[in-house]
């Protein structure tokens, strides 16, 4: 387990958080690679199924990049994906998953360095969290 | 050792699988009644939200839904300490006696009954609800089916649908019944006394003018003389939705009296290795393994055991009928397993006129059906009889009403001891060297369980994991000698 | 026209699908003049060993319900996959595990302790706990494996149809068999219901804009008897269910649970219809939707009561 590296799927949405990891990307800034960026056009198309997919899919964490609230392009969008996350992740406790393998965080189109802390704080924890599934298998399976 | 195996046991609700083992010269030497199935109840509910769990336990059996979602709604009342208005005491079990009219007319038309119609030994293709259909006539047939879909819709009106219905909660019920709905009811009623009578004369006509029939019926081979417990009233009648569990000894006795609560203080579940189901007993008796008598805690449920652990029935025809069966089969208790049918008829006629008393109940139409409980949950036990048997139900839950513990005993595992002695006290009379052992002489040692009206997927809502790695051996005493492993 | 040859097995279910069988009434004798029922152990003394003699692909429809719980309904399953021409997963059990999915919240160990050792009224001090494998003084006795995770029938065998509920109303099953019977079968794989839309397009409820202040018990309010319950406050599972049901539970003003499964599209249940209740909640502020959310006290029990088996993830993690 000591050489575990998670894989980490990154929702990332178009108009802040995407740009962001770009200026992060064309600064050099050195990155955790951990994380696999999927562009959406908003936080809020984030469905808690895409979340539960991915860890069904081999993900050992999900991250969740919206614009900051106030600032999202659609309005609104980002404070819906506020809520789903909020209630997706008490849901989560019960399914025991721990809290810091799904997280929800904002950063802005200039916000490049914020993007890498964000970013490098994640893998941190979810290295030290171990893989999701045990073994390749479903954890717990009969 | 040869070993015959019945597998699965059917026409009944739920799995089950009967071992038996001869010796070499042919005779039985013993018989085991497996359970093979479990789903775990007592666990999963952890967590769940306990206003759930009329719904969630109703689960545990779609034959007897309803059974459960009393049980479970009368243990919410007692967990909320909330009191239900009248009217919602009285509707719940008006809902409660239509459920039974269909649940003991599924039993003795579908389940049990055709071995008596069709004959214990007649073709497997004929010996059903079917066959029955076609040697009664579609008359009749149709008077079955009518009455299940009539008093099904009963249960539609209360409770949205007769599987799994939506309708307890603590403080009260979810609907109620208008006017023009309860004139429906009352029709319904008139029509299902009609129907009890009815069946009660079919039961006569093949049944106890039948001499094989009856000899078999008072043969010692299907007869046990144990406890009998059911829910009686303050006048110590049968009542299948409220009162005290009473408990007589096998001369008919009165052993026990107890209150939901106090239930810990007399009933236990002992476990055996060989099949899913617990085996409860009296706990101020103790268990002495699979025996009978005085001495041994094990007792018996459901139709007969409730006609033997009452001093009468609470409607006039139904007492009559108690009356009737009484004075043919010798006096109360009658320890014969098969007339367990029998009884399973009053109780028809019983749940049927209690239907219609309740349907011209002047609080019946009341729209005060509800109050909001106020007090913070705890601890809570609620009983019912299911027609199988006692149904209880017991949750603990934190201060929001989130279960914390549950435990169960469900109504048929009650009967689970006797079940096992009813069949290898068949399978003993009925096997012997040399005779050849046919389809037919197998449906007769199924005959010994069928009249316990099984649901065993009520009677192993438990369940139970792989156990660690561990051989227990029992000598032919059922003593304990050796334990391997873990 | 040859008869029908029908087979109708339980697995880890509750009996409540054969009743639902049973509930299409007088369609019964219109049923057995098409179709000649030959394994149904509710109401046919079969056995499992004439079942085994069945030449492969000799039953023409095997209805099957219940969840996949342990090694005697897998072998099952499989058999009857081998005997039957048509299979179909017939109520939620066999569709996405139901009620007893719920036990994938725990696993074989934690269920055994509760049942056979912690419950106050087990008398077990000896810890004796039901065996696989159990040698008796006069022989060998044998009972199924326990799985310690629930599966549904289309994670065990590959599935014609499925006919969903639990169990199915009467009008959905007779669709079913009206189809079978008649030979005017969807395509492969067709969730057979009136309505692949969400129970609210049953339901007769006034529905207007849905914006959530405060979630309600179902035993905190007496709802309005014509206004839509999500509305209300109560999580009805309507807006994440398949409709075609006739929506009875809110209409004895009882939200809807979800017992007909996702909507045509939908990938996992639970996940859609939290993701609904969380858009309707009327709040931006984070401290006042948690608020709001601690109102939800049992996620899993609420959004997959139904549908955790067929889930994206199919059970907890336990540490």
């Amino acid at each position: 387990m000591s050489d575990f590296e998670p894989k980490i799927v990154g929702f990332c949405c178009n108009w802040c958080s995407y740009r962001g990891a770009d200026l992060a990307g064309t600064a050099r800034t050195k990155c955790s690679p951990n994380v696999r960026i999927v562009r959406v056009m908003c936080s809020g198309r984030v469905e808690p199924s895409f979340v539960l997919k991915a860890f069904q899919l081999g993900a050992d964490g999900v991250l969740v990049l919206g614009c900051h609230p106030g600032d999202c392009h659609y309005v609104e969008g980002n404070y819906k994906a506020a809520r789903r996350m909020a209630l997706l992740k008490k849901m989560m406790a019960q399914l025991g998953i721990e809290e810091e393998r799904v997280r929800l965080d904002w950063v802005s189109a200039s916000e490049g360095d914020r993007f890498v802390s964000i970013v490098n704080d994640m893998t941190k924890k979810v290295r030290a969290l171990g893989p999701f599934k045990k073994n390749g298998k479903e954890a717990e399976h009969g | 050792m040869k070993k015959i195996t019945i597998d699965p046991i059917t026409r009944l609700e739920g799995h089950g699988k009967i071992e038996i083992f001869l010796d070499d010269s042919g005779s039985v030497e013993n018989v085991y009644f497996q359970v093979p199935e479990l789903r775990g109840f007592e666990k999963f509910s952890e967590g769940r939200l306990a206003e759930d769990m009329p719904q969630i336990t109703q689960r545990i059996c779609g034959v007897c839904p309803e059974a459960h979602h009393m049980a479970s709604t009368k243990t919410l009342d007692a967990l909320f300490h909330v009191d239900p208005p009248s009217p919602s005491k009285k509707l719940r079990e008006l809902f409660y006696s239509a459920f039974y009219v269909t649940d003991h007319t599924t039993h003795f038309y579908i389940l049990g009954g055709p071995d008596f119609v069709m004959g214990p030994e007649a073709p497997v293709a004929e010996r059903n609800i079917l066959g029955v259909i076609g040697k009664v006539g579609l008359e009749l047939g149709g008077a079955v089916i009518k009455a299940r879909m009539q008093n099904h819709h009963i249960i539609h009106l209360l409770g949205g649908r007769a599987v799994h219905p939506v309708f307890g909660l603590p403080g009260g019920i979810s609907k109620g019944l208008k006017e023009e709905e309860r004139q429906e009811v009352e029709q319904i009623a008139k029509d299902s006394v009609e129907f009890a009578k009815l069946s009660l004369k079919v039961f006569d006509d093949i049944v106890l003018k039948n001499k094989e029939y009856v000899e078999m019926i008072v043969s010692d081979a299907y007869t046990h003389r144990t406890y009998y417990m059911g829910l009686v009233d303050e006048k110590n009648r049968v009542n299948f939705y409220d009162g005290k569990v009473r408990v007589v000894d096998p001369s008919g006795k009165e052993f026990a009296k107890y209150a939901p609560r106090e239930y810990l203080d007399h009933v236990a579940e002992h476990v055996e290795p060989w099949s899913y189901i617990k085996f409860p007993f009296l706990k101020n008796v103790g268990w002495r393994g699979f025996t009978d008598g005085k001495d041994s805690g094990v007792f018996r449920v459901a139709p007969l055991a409730r006609l033997n652990a009452a001093d009468g029935m609470a409607t006039p025809l139904a007492q009559e009928a108690y009356e009737k069966m009484y004075a043919t089969l010798g006096g109360r208790p009658v320890h014969h397993t098969l007339a367990m049918h029998w009884a399973r008829l009053v109780e028809l006629l019983y749940a049927a006129e209690r239907l219609l008393e309740l349907s011209r109940d002047p609080e019946i139409t009341s729209p005060n059906i509800r109050i909001i409980p106020k007090a913070t949950p705890d601890e809570g036990v609620g009983i019912v009889e299911a027609p199988r048997g006692t149904l209880t139900h017991h949750y603990i839950t934190d201060e929001r009403g989130v279960i914390k513990k549950a435990n169960l005993i469900v109504a048929t595992v009650n009967n689970a001891a006797a079940v096992n002695m009813s069949v290898k006290k068949a399978a003993m009379a009925l096997i012997k060297p040399g005779k050849k052992i046919t389809e037919g002489l197998l449906n007769r040692i199924e005959m010994a369980w069928r009249p316990y009206d099984l649901c065993l997927a009520c009677a192993t809502h438990t369940a139970l994991g792989q156990a660690p790695m561990e051989v227990i051996i029992y000598n032919s005493k059922g003593e304990l000698i050796e334990r391997l492993g873990h | 026209m040859a008869k029908l040859k029908l087979a109708l097995y339980w697995a880890a279910s509750c009996g409540g699908c054969e009743i639902a069988q049973l509930q299409i009434g007088d369609k019964l004798l219109k049923l057995v003049e098409a179709a000649d029922i030959i394994f149904w152990p509710v109401a046919i003394d079969v056995k499992y060993k004439d079942v085994e003699a069945m030449p492969d692909k000799s039953i023409d429809v095997c209805l099957f319900n219940g969840a996949i719980r342990n090694s005697e309904q897998e072998h099952m399953a499989k058999m009857l996959r081998n005997k039957s021409k048509v299979i179909i997963a017939y109520g939620s059990c066999a569709y996405e595990g139901c009620i007893p999915g719920l036990a994938n919240l725990f696993n074989r160990q934690l269920i055994f302790e509760r049942a056979y050792v912690e419950t106050p009224s087990t008398d077990n001090k000896g810890k004796v706990f039901p065996q696989t494998n159990c040698k008796v003084a006069e022989g060998e006795l044998t009972l199924p494996e326990f799985f310690d995770t629930v599966k549904t029938l289309r994670q065990t065998v590959e599935v014609d149809y499925v006919i969903p509920g639990c169990p199915p109303e009467e009008k959905t099953t007779w669709l079913a068999l009206e189809a079978l019977i008649t030979g005017k079968l969807p395509p492969k794989g067709t969730v057979i219901t009136h309505n692949a839309k969400a129970v609210c397009d049953d339901c007769p409820r006034k529905r207007d804009v849905k914006k959530v202040k405060k979630f309600y018990r179902t035993f905190e309010i007496i709802p309005e008897p014509e206004v839509c319950l999500l509305e209300q406050g109560l999580l009805c599972a309507g807006i994440a269910t398949r409709g075609g049901c006739g929506a009875p539970c809110p209409q004895a003003n009882m939200p809807c649970t979800g017992c007909y499964g996702p909507v045509e599209g939908a990938i996992d249940q639970g996940a859609h219809f939290l993701s609904a209740v969380a858009s309707v909640i009327d709040s931006n502020d984070p401290d006042e939707i948690q608020k709001i959310i601690n109102d939800i006290h049992d996620p899993v029990g609420t959004f997959y009561r139904y549908s955790l088996p067929d889930s994206l993830l199919g059970r907890a993690r336990i540490k």
